[in-house]
């Protein structure tokens, strides 16, 4: 695992500690925000972020603090009733940079701790500038919610406000709005910390203090757009999703990120069945809070117009139904003679895909398409297919992956091989051009795009993109985490594994996957690795199996 | 001429002038209750005379609606005659002709004119008129009780059984009323009793027939079931009362008949009591021109009636139905027999000129 | 509390006086002036404050009041109003403000107006004013574009300039 991934291991000493005469657990070390946290005591904060440093520069989590008193001899100080006597701090503390001690009690409740944050509030509001109908951030902005739960319900401020650049591009996807910065520094310290890409700092004093980019630099490395996710005001926004859509209108989908092996635990904002954006779900056997922005935005394709909506028998539109009574004899014709059929999974596939990929394949000669390039040593694997590891568990991938292809590419030339079927892969591009495909007797794409492959295709059958099945998928430590249905095109296309399913049935394999639990209970009992999961206990944060 | 012609021509003449009457009253009513209302009331269509090219028409009398009869008749017939499926279908259609065919019939009795060409403007001169024009009128609460009943629903049924109830009990009075008149004139028929108005002076004038005339008025009120007495069709409390399961023609065939039975009502009001056809002055025989002008005599005291009809249905609020009962029972009873008694006193102190 | 009934005159057990009495008030009104309004000839003035069609407003400067912010459509209980927002050009001239509806829908058919979108609107850009007959002959009609909503809107004079400071 890379170091900047790393979770400190959390102390086994913990220490006692009473927040608003509540008794809480802490382990030693940790500080009044996360204490609160354990107990439901919540202390509002900007700059603090349990993933970043503390800096303590936002002042919002000011809470009283105080301890176990103790006399001129060192001992404690006992009540009359003989529990120990508390001295409260004169003055308030900061959350976010207190750690816990024996004995603590803090209140976050007291009418001095109201009136900081009351304050707090106001000094945040002085310059920040009514821009709420247009900003992006609105609906899920912490300065709108804190303002309405610890702020004033009015102004008093009642000279000219500063007046900061506006629309500053800092790099190719973030853009920087200056007057709406409150100087939190949490992108700041991403950037340093997490990211190791000291971009960002703060210039000018006072009142006029900006975040900026370092001279000849930008802000344009491929985790940029975590800071946009850690702006908790409307400073930094997504220069893709600005002014796409309010928050509020867009449904959450739990998902996973499925651009590499990683496997970063998201969530698919969509609104009618349009995904607007992808944002990182907190994993911290994964990917913590983080993702890459290449993976972020690779959701365009969901939404293409280019989509396949039908099924395409010779290149003719068809319904799926249709097309498959007319598919069903022929390929079981075509099966009968299992040596001259073969079969290219994909590494992009769910597991329950490729299971079901790997019953139909038994006995043929079967491969997938290998996507091999730079890792980045932090959440960018070298291994883009989001389920090689389940692909080589079912034994839908050759040893290496991709050493088939060049063999089933020989063996349609030699015409050994009269029949191929492909899932999502455009095997033109892999060695199989167009001219060894028109050989074919029978070629059958799984696809939701239409590629040059689909094009000599003499079946086509519509299949999804991640966003619209349910499955699971293995990334490259052998984590099996789930995918939810966000959107519907609401065509004829199907979720890839019922494609499967019917091809099995029409093919005279007994029908016993009804549903996604069924099929993912039947692969549990089949297959090793998956002995005893079931979908339930997978849920959203996913489960570790043995790849081996 | 042959005299059956002679029939049918009058006939025809009187239904066709009786349902005229009916369908513009209907549009006077409307009018009439929207001016109490300081509102307008009907005010768009007129009598169409020729329809442009871009679909707009000449017409006449649009101001005052006077069209709108006519169009009412068409969305009437027009409209989609439902019957509902859990009435008696026989009485259910027998329940508006019921209402009608009496209305219609009770107009063979009475007296509208004088003469016209020596031909005499009544269309059966039958010598106990008042007893059939009563018989025919009261046939018309077997319609209204038909209806309620067929209907097979519980408003109507409610609707029917009161109007029964109401108009076998202002019969009484109605027919006790007129006793009085019938003690001064000797005669049943109603063109002795026209005849002898123009020879004396008309019933009302006379005191003592003050007190008939006003229980007269009050009954045939209840008895063609207008306000204050409309209680078989009170819509507030029985959603229309016996014609709520009626639609299209039919449910019009109750409305006009209502409208009918006012008009008889003010026709028979003005052959007893206010001198039929004779007008002070107006020559009582003459020609061609004296005939037609005793029936224009006529129409018009009986639009003006009915015009009083309309003001006080707009103006008296509904009674209660135990107030209704014990007017008719507790009050007009006693009173008509007190009537009678008083005029036969004034015909034995020899005040009544007969 | 009891109220105690009086007992009626035998001149008002009569009921003929009061019976007259009322016929000649509602004779009398027969002559008064009327009430009604002959609609299509003759038009209502509506009140300041009339609650009619939702429109969009322009200032005085010709610039299109609305951001965008979406919380008229959040705020729609029948969720008649859709917007796509976009980002003013480069060197357009309000670039400042940044963000504007690229298209602006309301669907007259689905509004009940309500005036939540007027009450939220934080920008003053969206009116219930005075249109009350809104008329179409299909569902399309009946979907008011931007431009429509702009002309029904016309100009509000702005007194603040909030983003002249920009």
């Amino acid at each position: 695992m890379p170091d900047n991934l790393t979770t400190p291991t959390p102390a086994a000493e913990m220490v006692n500690a009473t927040i608003n005469g509540i008794k809480v657990q802490a382990p030693k070390g940790a500080n009044i925000i996360e204490a609160g946290e354990r107990v439901g005591v919540f202390v509002p904060h900007y700059c603090y972020h349990k993933k970043l440093a503390i800096s303590g520069i936002c002042r919002m989590c000011l809470v009283e603090v105080g301890g176990p008193m103790r006399g001129p001899d060192d001992k404690p100080v006992l009540n009359p009733d003989g529990t120990p006597k508390i001295a409260m701090a004169p003055r308030l503390s900061i959350g976010c940079n207190t750690p816990v001690t024996e004995g603590m009690v803090i209140v976050t409740n007291s009418p001095a701790v109201k009136q900081a944050q009351n304050a707090v509030m106001e000094f945040f509001l002085i310059n920040h500038p009514l821009d709420c109908p247009i900003c992006d951030q609105a609906g899920e902005c912490k300065l709108q919610e804190y303002s309405v739960e610890f702020g004033k319900d009015a102004s008093r401020f009642r000279e000219e406000k500063v007046h900061k650049p506006k629309q500053v591009d800092l790099g190719p996807r973030v853009m920087l709005d200056d007057e709406r910065c409150i100087l939190c520094s949490r992108c700041i310290r991403f950037m340093r910390d997490v990211a190791k890409d000291d971009c960002l700092g703060f210039v000018n004093r006072g009142s006029h203090t900006t975040l900026a980019c370092w001279p000849g630099k930008k802000l344009a490395g491929n985790y940029s757009l975590n800071t946009v996710d850690l702006c908790p005001v409307g400073a930094l926004t997504d220069k893709d999703f600005r002014f796409k859509m309010r928050v509020w209108f867009l449904k959450e989908t739990k998902s996973i990120c499925t651009s590499c092996a990683t496997g970063c635990n998201t969530v698919i904002w969509s609104r009618e069945n349009v995904v607007y954006r992808q944002t990182p779900r907190e994993n911290d056997a994964v990917n913590q809070c983080w993702m890459c922005d290449a993976g972020r935005h690779n959701y365009k394709h969901i939404n293409a117009a280019s989509r396949l909506k039908k099924a395409l028998v010779s290149g003719k539109e068809m319904g799926y139904a249709d097309a498959l009574k007319q598919l069903g004899p022929k390929l079981k014709a075509a099966l009968a003679d299992r040596a001259s059929v073969a079969f290219v999974g994909s590494g992009r596939a769910t597991n329950e895909e490729l299971y079901l990929f790997s019953i139909l394949a038994k006995g043929g000669v079967s491969d997938c398409v290998p996507r091999t390039w730079d890792g980045d040593n932090f959440l960018v694997n070298a291994d883009r297919n989001p389920n090689g590891a389940g692909a080589k568990i079912f034994g839908v991938a050759a040893q290496p992956m991709g050493s088939k292809l060049t063999v089933i590419a020989d063996g349609i030339k030699a015409g050994r091989i009269k029949t191929l079927i492909v899932h999502q892969e455009d095997v033109n591009r892999r060695g199989i051009g167009a001219d060894l495909l028109a050989k074919l007797s029978l070629l059958v794409v799984v696809d939701f795009r239409p590629t040059e492959t689909t094009k000599a295709a003499h079946f086509v059958l519509p299949g999804v993109t991640y966003a619209e099945k349910r499955g699971t998928f293995t990334n490259a430590n052998g984590r099996v985490q789930r995918v939810w249905p966000a959107v519907s095109l609401g065509g004829e296309e199907r979720s890839d594994w019922e494609i499967f399913r019917d091809l099995l049935r029409e093919t005279g394999q007994p029908d016993r996957f009804g549903d996604i639990a069924a099929l993912f209970a039947d692969m549990a009992a089949n297959v090793k690795p998956f002995a005893g999961l079931s979908l339930e206990k997978i849920g959203g944060g996913g489960v570790q199996i043995s790849v081996t | 001429m042959d005299p059956i012609l002679i029939h049918l021509i009058k006939i025809v003449g009187v239904v066709g002038v009786l349902l005229f009457i009916c369908a513009y009253i209907v549009l006077a009513e409307r009018r009439i209750c929207a001016f109490i209302q300081d509102r307008l009331g009907p005010n768009r269509v007129g009598i169409p005379l020729w329809i442009r090219k871009d679909g707009s028409a000449i017409q006449i009398g649009a101001r005052w609606a006077l069209g709108q009869p006519i169009i009412d008749a068409l969305k009437a017939i027009f409209k989609e005659d439902f019957v509902p499926g859990h009435v008696n279908k026989f009485y259910f259609w027998l329940g508006p002709m019921l209402v009608m065919a009496p209305a219609l019939m009770v107009w063979a009795a009475i007296p509208f004119g004088s003469t016209l060409c020596g031909v005499p403007m009544i269309i059966a001169d039958v010598n106990v008129g008042i007893l059939l024009v009563f018989a025919l009128a009261s046939l018309g609460v077997y319609g209204i009780v038909l209806g309620g009943w067929a209907s097979n629903s519980k408003y109507p049924f409610l609707g029917g059984i009161r109007g029964s109830a109401q108009l076998i009990s202002y019969e009484l009075c109605l027919g006790l009323s007129v006793i009085p008149l019938f003690m001064q004139v000797g005669s049943l028929r109603l063109t002795e009793v026209v005849r002898w108005q123009t020879e004396h002076l008309w019933l009302v004038c006379y005191p003592w027939n003050w007190l008939p005339a006003i229980i007269y008025v009050a009954s045939s009120f209840a008895e063609t079931n207008r306000a204050p007495f409309d209680l078989p069709e009170a819509e507030q409390e029985l959603a229309g009362g016996y014609n709520t399961e009626y639609s299209s023609m039919k449910f019009a065939m109750f409305f006009l008949a209502e409208y009918a039975n006012m008009i008889t009502a003010s026709a028979l009001m003005v052959v007893l009591f206010l001198g039929g056809w004779h007008l002070p002055f107006v020559p009582v025989s003459g020609g061609i021109a004296v005939g037609v002008a005793h029936i224009c005599i006529f129409l018009a005291k009986v639009c003006a009636l009915a015009l009083v009809f309309i003001w006080v249905r707009w103006t008296v609020p509904r009674v209660r139905y135990d107030q209704l009962m014990g007017l008719g029972w507790k009050v007009f009873l006693p009173l008509a027999l007190a009537g009678v008694l008083i005029t036969g006193l004034a015909i034995v102190a020899g005040w009544s000129p007969s | 509390m009891k109220i105690e009934r009086k007992p009626l005159t035998l001149w008002e057990r009569l009921y003929l006086p009061a019976i007259i009495s009322g016929m000649m008030l509602t004779f009398s009104h027969l002559f008064r002036k009327k009430v009604t309004l002959r609609y299509p000839e003759e038009k209502p003035e509506m009140p300041p404050g009339y609650r009619g069609q939702p429109v969009l407003v322009k200032d005085d400067e010709g610039r299109v009041k609305c951001v965008a912010c979406q919380l008229c459509e959040f705020v729609c209980p029948p969720r008649a109003i859709r917007i796509k927002p976009m980002a003013y050009p480069e060197n357009a001239k309000y670039k400042k403000v940044e963000k504007t509806p690229e298209e602006f829908e309301i669907d007259m058919i689905r509004c009940i107006f309500c005036g939540y979108c007027e009450e939220v609107c934080p920008e003053r850009a969206i009116f219930l004013r005075g249109p009350y007959s809104v008329t179409g002959l299909s569902r399309k009609d009946m979907v008011f574009n931007k431009e429509k909503l702009l002309e029904l809107g016309g100009t509000l004079p702005d007194p603040i300039k909030k983003w002249r400071k920009k």
